[in-house]
């Protein structure tokens, strides 16, 4: 016997909700960013720092985090085309319909940061999941003393979210810094790597917290720079990546020593994964 | 208001943090304050690294020069930061260009001078040496992740 | 034999009892799964009868060997445990987690992208006879992993809250067994519905059962069969069995907290050593009654219009396990055992309250290379052991 399955019904949360592409905006030369609206049942309101399991129809189903969260039903993903599933993601145009599942993870709790500094450090791909954190932080500005984003890519052609820099940009409440790898003249911004751009910047390190988000390797010498700077390990917050298929706890791919990188994460603070995040695998 | 001597200027910047004020007067001595407007030239590759600079104002862009590309930006430094240690290694040449990207005020120290006063008082060599070889150490880690490309997620 | 209305209290199950106890079950639609032997070896499968049951039958184990042996008794329930466990009913090797069908791609039809997806909803009522206590354990420790947090597997639920579990208490571990080390056995504590006893008779008379009701099914179920009260004899020669079956254990995992060891030995030489030996086949973690890791495969036909979402078994020592952006976090045994053994017997403590490991041996016994977790933790620990062996 078979039933058509509701994503909310018995089923859950394995069974994908459908969700059609409304818009698909070029980010680079090989991401893009995607949003999506329901067809049927939403999922349930996804926060900042957490991600879902998208799918494309008969090709395959990957883990990509929220960087969009307009508040409308629509979902914002960007999306890198490595492998299969996410090319095919990439390459949905308007009309498309694609499976979702989640929201699962975490989240940056951004509002833990209540009263005090805020410091959002981004390497590469890694300012898409902290894109909506920002807009959190934007959305009630009030809660919090400095903001400051600091954000580092290859080149300047590896920049994403334009409109947002540019918005982000114009305010007086957030330090917005730039830093590539490596430019031409014809580029204004800062040239080096992101963990520069720490040593620069203000910070009172009993009062601030900080979300990284990047490669592995940009985290942890991110997250040594801000340790350098007075932070607590404790109050540094990262994003960690590992194969998941499931999203709840249930694969066992996503294990980071006593970790389930998708229910304990992807977002954890620094003190708790940088011992496990140091044992060499081979 | 008093003006600000060049001594005071050194004593506030971040590279001279807790230096023995006796070191501080005699650096002073050869320092003196320089303007670079956006865009121009500070330095050469090539040519003779007469000076360091303690930059206050402003930021600057080491560039290498390629010739079917023009200039290539490899870093770019900021106030608090000092440019050029070339004025330390023989031969006392510059190995990139330098280019004031804004408005730059910085404090020119006199690279001849320094080193004799360097050679007569090896404490204050030590000092200055164990400075510089901190910040080439920050500058070599720098440079090693843009080498890895660190945010091309995945490789 | 007059039949025992008690609602509680032990009673004695003689073959006829045991029987009728199977034929109700099956009556009641339930599909009684149970040992029995086909090929020469040792399966759970669907059974008629208590005719099925490996009548008579044994087993020898040892790591990397495993030999079905006649016993002289006509024990059914005499031996330890086989190849496959209770985990391949309740979470299946494969399975269709849900099918999805859209209209042909390039179609005018107005929906056309759109997809509607189906899931099978038929659940399993399976009645599992001859569990062990290693086994009951196991069950209750995936029960925390696929339904203790904050998300529930439905297939896994579905299949287990209807699962009757009838299980029978070891009187003959193999030389790979160690759950009396391990708080998992010989004697079932909780997780089954009836527990029995089996008092194998010389000169291959017809074994008895001590049986004893878990929950308000097995108390049902008991009363409908034909039973005698148990006298303290019975009960003291069903005690002897289990503490016969108890000081006969052919391995024991040392008494050190197994969680603070290997948590502090992540660099211990004994990975590489172990890595030497190991060949990253799988076989423990397939035959392991606890490991739960899966992959998902998409399976689509070639028109685009008919997708399938499959899940299978994972193994940690499969490569691509924790592939990420090209390339493998583990990608040598060292790691890959490193990460079995931590997790077993370490990190699943942290994850779900409880060790993973019951020691039911068969990591050790179908082990190709014949390693020996006990053996291998007896490494690892080397000096902590001695601090507490006095």
């Amino acid at each position: 016997m078979t039933a058509t399955a509701t994503a909310t019904g018995p089923m859950a949360p394995m069974v994908p909700h459908r969700y059609r592409v409304v818009s698909r905006h070029t980010e680079t030369s090989d991401t893009v960013t995607i949003h999506v609206e329901p067809l049927g049942d939403p999922i349930d309101a996804p926060r900042p720092g957490q991600f879902a399991m998208l799918w494309a129809f008969g090709i395959g189903e990957v883990p990509i985090s929220f960087s969009g969260l307009p508040g409308d039903g629509r979902l914002g993903h960007t999306i890198r085309a490595v492998g299969t599933a996410t090319s095919a993601l990439a390459a949905s145009e308007p009309g498309t319909v694609i499976g979702v599942r989640g929201p699962f993870g975490n989240g940056w709790d951004v509002g833990d940061a209540d009263g005090g500094d805020v410091m959002i450090v981004a390497g590469g791909l890694g300012l898409a999941p902290l894109r909506p954190a920002v807009d959190a932080v934007l959305a009630e500005r009030d809660r919090y003393r400095r903001a400051v984003l600091l954000i580092g890519t290859r080149s300047p052609d590896d920049l994403m979210f334009h409109d947002d820099l540019a918005r982000w940009r114009g305010r007086l409440d957030l330090d917005v810094q730039v830093t590539v790898d490596a430019a031409d003249t014809g580029w204004h911004g800062d040239v080096g790597v992101v963990t520069t751009l720490i040593g620069r910047v203000p910070v009172e390190p009993g009062n601030t917290l900080a979300l990284v988000c990047g490669p592995e390797v940009m985290m942890r010498f991110t997250t040594r720079s801000l340790i350098d700077r007075g932070l607590d390990a404790e109050r540094i917050r990262v994003s960690l990546e590992r194969n998941m298929q499931c999203g709840v706890g249930h694969c066992g791919h996503c294990q980071l020593g006593p970790e389930l990188v998708c229910l304990d994460g992807p977002v954890f603070a620094w003190s708790r994964v940088a011992a496990q995040s140091a044992v060499r695998e081979r | 208001m008093t003006k600000r001597t060049i001594r005071d200027l050194l004593g506030d910047h971040p590279f001279f943090a807790d230096l023995d004020p006796e070191y501080l007067d005699l650096i002073a001595g050869c320092g003196q304050n320089v303007v670079f407007a956006a865009d121009t030239p500070i330095a050469r590759e090539g040519e003779p690294a007469d000076f360091f600079y303690v930059l206050r104002e402003g930021r600057v862009a080491l560039d290498v020069h390629e010739p079917a590309r023009g200039p290539i930006v490899v870093a770019t430094l900021s106030p608090g930061d000092v440019l050029g240690w070339s004025w330390l290694f023989a031969p006392y040449r510059w190995r990139f260009d330098v280019r004031a990207l804004e408005p730059v005020r910085a404090v020119a120290l006199d690279g001849v001078c320094l080193r004799g006063k360097c050679d007569a008082d090896p404490r204050l060599g030590y000092d200055l040496v164990h400075r510089f070889a901190g910040i080439m150490v920050a500058r070599l880690e720098s440079t090693r992740l843009q080498l890895l490309n660190v945010y091309g997620w995945p490789a | 034999m007059k039949v025992d209305g008690a609602a509680s209290g032990p009673v004695v199950l003689d073959t006829a009892g045991l029987a009728a106890a199977v034929e109700t079950l099956i009556g009641d639609g339930w599909s009684v799964i149970a040992p029995t032997v086909r090929d020469g070896a040792m399966v759970h499968d669907v059974i008629e009868s208590v005719a099925d049951l490996p009548t008579g039958w044994g087993d020898k184990q040892e790591p990397g060997r495993y030999r079905l042996r006649r016993r002289d008794d006509s024990a059914r329930f005499g031996y330890a445990a086989p190849a496959q466990s209770w985990k391949r009913l309740l979470f299946p090797p494969r399975t269709t987690l849900w099918r999805a069908h859209r209209p042909p791609p390039g179609s005018a039809d107005r929906d056309a992208g759109d997809f509607v997806v189906q899931v099978a909803t038929a659940t399993p009522r399976y009645a599992f006879l001859g569990a062990r206590a290693c086994e009951v354990r196991a069950i209750e420790i995936q029960d925390r992993v696929f339904l203790g947090g904050a998300h529930t597997d439905p297939g896994y639920r579905a299949a287990r809250e209807s699962a009757l579990v009838i299980a029978v208490n070891c009187s003959s571990p193999a030389d790979t067994c160690f759950c009396s080390s391990m708080d998992a056995g010989p004697r079932v504590a909780s997780g089954a519905d009836v527990v029995l006893t089996e008092v194998a008779e010389p000169q291959h008379r017809e074994p008895w059962y001590l049986a004893e009701a878990f929950s308000d099914r097995g108390a049902a179920l008991l009363r409908r069969v034909p039973s005698a009260a148990a006298t303290p004899e019975a009960i003291d020669a069903a005690d002897a069995v289990v503490a016969n079956a108890a000081a006969h254990m052919g391995r024991e995992m040392p008494d050190v907290d197994l969680h603070e060891l290997l948590s502090e030995s992540l660099e211990h030489p004994r990975w590489d050593d172990v890595a030497e030996r190991c060949l990253a086949c799988t076989s423990c973690t397939l035959v392991c009654p606890t490991c739960f890791c899966s992959s998902v495969e998409d399976v689509t036909d070639l028109t685009g219009t008919e997708a399938r979402r499959d899940r299978r078994w994972a193994s940690c020592f499969e490569l691509d396990h924790s592939y990420l952006h090209g390339g493998s976090i583990r990608s040598g045994i060292r790691s890959m055992y490193r990460q079995w053994l931590t997790h077993k017997l370490g990190t699943w403590f942290d994850q779900f309250g409880t060790s993973g490991c019951v020691g039911c041996g068969r990591c050790v016994t179908w082990c190709p290379a014949g390693i020996d977790i006990t053996e291998e933790i007896r490494a690892i620990a080397g000096p902590h052991l001695q601090e507490v062996t006095p």
